[in-house]
């Protein structure tokens, strides 16, 4: 490269060296600021030799010198970025340490003032059973929690004075029929309903609210909660009944849970049997009834029993919050008692 | 039901392991709640009598007795006991004995007197669950031995079982030990019989009168009797099952009952030799013998004396004081019958006398089981009366309404249908001849007969369910149904579970207050109370309300709480209410109600506004429709046109005063069968507008009397299409604005559809917007 000795070409390397020092010596970003707007701006002085590029003659003296002007530039920029960038850190670090919160102490303000909502235990449990049947394949049906004598009852294979009627302390509806409206006792009136609106094949779970009439104690309460379930198919069989019980039991309880079926009697399925878990330790949970539908249940709700069979199960939900969460009174569970609700978040 | 082994087993060769028993009972059914060893004998426990007794002038609570066990020693016992003689005979825990309920007997003394050992009661011997002092044995017993071997108790296990409504059969011994004889597959024998030679025919008069309440009725003719003590077992026995013994004749009618589930009973022949079984007439009296004179029904069962009319029995409930028989009877005339079931249950209600016999006639008995009761009555009389004498001849009369043997026949392959499994015909016949039911096989029908000791059995159902209880339930095996149906929650339960997160991130919790109110609890926080529904029959009288609304109980919560120092619960319910209509049934509905503790009407529009979202949903707020019960200044109706679906505000502080609640309530209440029943369509995507949008900023001063929402709407109307978006952004009251008016300024955003807004159209459109605010009662504020 021709290079031609020009006084300009020192007057950069000089401006360029005073710059870089500087920078180099600059001792906050405001600094910085005003002396890269002087060293860079029009009135500096790689701005004078850029100025006087106009006098070099020589075509090739010119463009070197003006290459020189640029990379002088660059390099004052590049030295500028590098040195803006400590000076930020540092002046953050401060910054950062002027703005320390002790984050336990405001984890305790935040607890503080936090507002927490929570679902009612036997909300949980209803959702929670309600989940699982979902996987089993089965729809969620829903009925009225005042009755009719003729759901409650009579379609359940329990005529006028029945004596099994007295399995249940039915609570009664004034009605100019007396006797003709009820508190359901059970879920199962849902089942005639359901037979009855739904199409079969049927493969139904029926949570809700029962009411019998006890006096409360630490495990009954005269309103409470049951949740039932229907199938109804063709070819359905009490080794249906026994497997579904199985496939509930493992999904809701686990692995190590298994279950079995003693006979037992309702008067709306036959054969009746009552379903027992047993936990892995050995020991038993009785859980719930259950049984083949009753024929008469069947013509009941509309349906022929020699083309449709089926089988039903039924057992208590709050029993099912209790025993999952230790509750020792079943009535606490229903005090609307802030100090027990809170424990469960 | 208390059943005893050694009766089991006397009727049947069944296990002696009283586990095992356990065991095969609840398999079949019959399900054993309980199980206790009884009659253990105590060693150390002997029989000594009480030679004297003495006072201690500083122990007034007790007494000194010298016993003497048989030993010629003379022991001396400190007695807490004030029932015992000298001269009786009583149990002696000598020294050393370890008692039933775990007490060590030592020499434990009062006031430096020691006691050599403890006389014993019932209860402390393990024999009885209550006594009421010493247990005093025979005048005649030997001193020195177990007092178990003087009273002759047997060492025995009872099985209390759980009976099912359908197991009549089983209130008797005789049916549990036929389901256990068939379970191990060994014969059953039944009860012992040994009636000797029978006497002389002797048929005595019998006419019924109900031939419905009684179909069927058998006298059977005992002479030669001498009414005395019964023998020891026989006591023993009916202890253990829960029943005194009165004398031999009592006890052998009783003991028969529990062994044969037939109520029977026995009159003085000499007083009662013909009977009459008819209705009662309306106010007739009997004394029963429990002491009571009842005035009886005109549907009353009455056994009567033949030659007077006179009632001595009221039927399948209770004998008549006065025909009881006496320490002079020679002759007994021993009733068994069958009485119609309902007809007694409900004579024993109306008398409140559910005796041991209505419970088992109730549920229905065995009208054959007369012959072998009557027979049975005789064996365990003559083992203290070996003269007594059953005679031939024994009356029976029968009416139509007598239950009959009902066969039913049941193939193979319905039974398969039903249980899942293949049960081959010999193992189906075996199971049902087993049990009684007497089957025999045509090709693939199996057809068996109906015991008549089995009321609960008369289908083919019936009858596959006793072959699934004797098979097996554990050997039928587990299968799952092939199922065409998708488990899935629907579009309203899926919306209730939203609802009930919204609610939950809402910082509320969920309440369950009982669905029961007292008169006057809708009443005292502003609601009507003529369109409820009465309980007949409520627990108590504080509930017997179906509520018609889930505020009173809501916010009896809230200020129990609030009494608790709780003072800001936030609580929710979505429960069901159930107002009157005029159907049988009521308009059952569910509704959501949300209280909030120092929560104001900001609160609950926030709360509506939070559900509104989530569950894409609205309504107009109208606040010159004022709910009862809430704020008049400070609530509104939450309507669809003229539909009202819900509520949204504050509680009336004179409701709040009135409940004691301190401070401001918020309250929202929403009809959720409407709510959740709805399927909004999914939104459908625009394109992003992307030319420059701008904002108009109006202040306009509104009198209060004006809903902000009118200007708002008049706002909207009057920008039209290009309006992106109100938002009010500033309220202001105070100076500069007159009284009874407020400033409210509303932030436009306005775009263009495909292209940029001149500053044109802006200017047209805030005259717009400022003409239609004037038309709206506002004033633009300058």
């Amino acid at each position: 490269m021709a290079s031609a000795s020009i006084p300009e070409k020192d007057q950069l390397a000089a401006a360029l060296a005073e710059g870089l020092t500087s920078i180099a010596s600059s001792s906050s970003s405001d600094d910085l600021r005003a002396l890269m707007s002087a060293l860079a701006g029009k009135k500096g002085a790689i701005a004078g030799v850029k100025a006087s590029l106009g006098k070099v003659t020589v075509i090739e003296a010119r463009k070197e010198l003006g290459q020189a002007v640029n990379e002088a530039l660059n390099a004052l920029q590049d030295a500028a970025d590098a040195r803006s960038r400590e000076l930020r850190a540092g002046e953050f670090a401060t910054q950062i340490q002027a703005d320390r919160v002790d984050m336990t102490e405001l984890a305790m303000s935040a607890e503080a003032s936090r507002r927490r909502g929570r679902m009612h235990l036997v909300t949980q449990a209803t959702e929670r059973l309600e989940d699982v049947f979902i996987g089993l394949g089965f729809q969620i049906a829903e009925g009225p929690e005042v009755e009719t004598d003729f759901y409650n009852f009579e379609a359940l294979n329990m005529p006028p004075s029945h004596p099994a009627r007295s399995m249940w302390d039915t609570l009664f509806i004034e009605s100019d029929e007396p006797g003709s409206v009820v508190l359901r006792t059970h879920t199962s009136p849902v089942q005639i309903r359901v037979m009855q609106e739904w199409p079969p094949p049927i493969y139904a779970i029926m949570p809700g609210r029962v009411f019998r009439k006890e006096t409360p104690d630490a495990t009954h309460m005269p309103v409470f909660h049951q949740i039932e379930g229907l199938v109804i198919d063709r070819g359905i069989t009490f080794a249906d009944l026994a497997g579904t019980i199985e496939s509930f039991t493992k999904a809701f309880f686990g692995e190590g849970f298994t279950s079995r079926l003693r006979p037992s009697y309702f008067p709306f399925t036959e054969p009746s049997a009552e379903f027992d878990i047993r936990r892995p330790d050995g020991s038993w949970i009785e859980l719930g009834g259950c049984g083949m539908v009753h024929p008469h249940v069947l013509r009941a709700g509309g349906l022929d029993p020699n083309e449709w069979s089926g089988f039903a199960f039924g057992f208590g939900i709050d029993r099912m919050a209790k025993e999952r969460h230790g509750v020792n009174d079943i009535r606490d569970m229903y005090s609307d008692d802030i100090r027990f609700t809170e424990q469960f978040s | 039901m208390k059943i005893l082994l050694s009766i089991l087993r006397e009727m049947a060769d069944i296990p002696a392991d009283p586990e095992v028993v356990a065991t095969a009972l609840t398999d079949l059914g019959l399900a054993v709640e309980e199980m206790d060893i009884v009659g253990t004998p105590v060693p150390g426990v002997v029989t000594a009598r009480i030679n004297r007794m003495e006072k201690h002038p500083d122990a007034a609570k007790v007494t000194r007795c010298f016993v003497d066990a048989g030993d010629g020693e003379e022991r001396h016992v400190w007695c807490g006991a004030t029932n015992m003689q000298p001269g009786d005979i009583v149990p002696l825990a000598t020294l050393g004995t370890k008692m039933p309920n775990g007490m060590d007997i030592a020499r434990r003394g009062i006031l430096g007197i020691d006691s050599e050992g403890m006389l014993c009661s019932e209860v402390e011997l393990g024999l009885s669950d209550e006594s009421s002092g010493l247990l005093i044995l025979p005048k005649d017993s030997p001193l020195g031995v177990s007092p178990f071997e003087v009273l002759g108790i047997e060492h025995d296990v009872v099985f209390d079982l759980d009976l099912t409504r359908n197991r009549a059969d089983c209130w008797g011994h005789l049916g549990v030990a036929r389901d256990l004889a068939a379970h191990f597959g060994v014969p059953l024998n039944g009860p012992r019989i040994n009636v000797g030679e029978l006497g002389a025919e002797k048929s005595l008069p019998v006419v019924i009168d109900a031939e419905e309440n009684c179909a069927s009725f058998s006298i059977s003719y005992v002479s030669d009797i001498t009414v005395g003590p019964s023998p020891r077992w026989v006591a023993s026995r009916l202890a253990h099952l829960g029943m005194r013994s009165i004398n031999n004749v009592v006890d052998a009618s009783n003991l028969v009952m529990l062994e044969t589930n037939q109520p029977n009973h026995a009159y003085d022949a000499a007083v009662v030799s013909s009977f009459r079984v008819r209705l009662a007439t309306a106010g007739e009296k009997l004394t029963t013998l429990d002491g009571q004179e009842r005035s009886l029904h005109s549907e009353d069962l009455l056994i009567c004396n033949g030659a007077d009319n006179s009632g001595v029995g009221l039927a399948g409930v209770m004998g008549d004081l006065h025909s009881e028989i006496t320490d002079a009877t020679t002759a007994l005339a021993v009733e068994s019958a069958w009485f119609s079931p309902d007809p007694i249950r409900f004579s024993a209600i109306r008398h409140g006398l559910r005796s041991e016999a209505s419970v088992r006639f109730e549920r229905g008995t065995d009208p054959n089981a007369w012959g072998l009761a009557a027979e049975r009555f005789v064996t365990i009389l003559r083992e203290t009366c070996p003269t007594a004498t059953l005679h031939a001849g024994a009356t029976v009369v029968r009416t139509a309404h007598c239950p009959q043997l009902i066969p039913v026949d049941v193939s193979v392959d319905v039974i398969e249908r039903k249980l899942g499994i293949r049960i081959d015909t010999d193992r189906i016949v075996s199971i049902l001849s087993g049990i009684g039911f007497a089957p025999t096989v045509k090709g693939d029908v199996v057809s068996s007969v109906v015991p008549t000791w089995r009321p609960d059995c008369s289908e083919p159902v019936d009858i596959i369910e006793e072959i699934a209880r004797h098979f097996g339930y554990d050997n039928i095996g587990k299968t799952v149904p092939n199922s065409t149906v998708h488990g899935r929650l629907s579009n309203m339960q899926q919306r209730r579970r939203t609802l009930r997160r919204v609610l939950v991130g809402l910082g509320l919790d969920e309440a369950m207050p009982s669905p029961f109110l007292a008169p006057g609890d809708l009443s005292n926080v502003g609601l009507p109370e003529d369109n409820v529904l009465l309980l007949a029959n409520p627990l108590v009288a504080d509930e017997s309300i179906l509520r018609t609304s889930l505020r009173p109980g809501l916010l009896r919560s809230l200020r129990y709480n609030q009494s608790h120092r709780a003072p800001r619960v936030g609580l929710w319910e979505i429960g069901h209410v159930y107002p009157k209509s005029d159907a049988q049934l009521p308009n059952e509905s569910e509704q959501l109600a949300i209280v909030v503790a120092g929560g104001d009407a900001e609160t609950a529009l926030s709360q509506w506004n939070a559900i509104c979202d989530a569950l894409s949903v609205g309504a107009q707020l109208d606040q010159s429709r004022v709910p009862t019960g809430l704020h008049a200044t400070r609530s509104a109706t939450l309507a669809r046109g003229k539909k009202v679906i819900g509520v949204v505000g504050e509680i009336d502080p004179l409701v709040l005063d009135s409940l004691g609640i301190e401070g401001r309530v918020s309250i929202l209440e929403l009809d959720l069968s409407t709510l959740l029943n709805e399927e909004p369509k999914p939104v459908q995507a625009r394109d992003i507008n992307r030319f420059p949008s701008s904002d108009i900023d109006l202040a306009f001063v509104l009198p209060e009397s004006v809903p902000a929402t009118n200007l708002q709407r008049a706002l909207r109307q009057a920008a039209g299409k290009r309006l992106v978006s109100i938002d009010l952004f500033d309220v202001y009251r105070g100076k500069g604005v007159a009284e009874g008016s407020r400033s409210v300024a509303f932030r436009l955003r306005l775009q263009e559809e495909g292209g940029t807004l001149t500053d044109a159209i802006l200017a047209e459109v805030q005259k717009a917007c400022v003409a239609a605010g004037e038309k709206a009662g506002a004033t633009i504020r300058a």
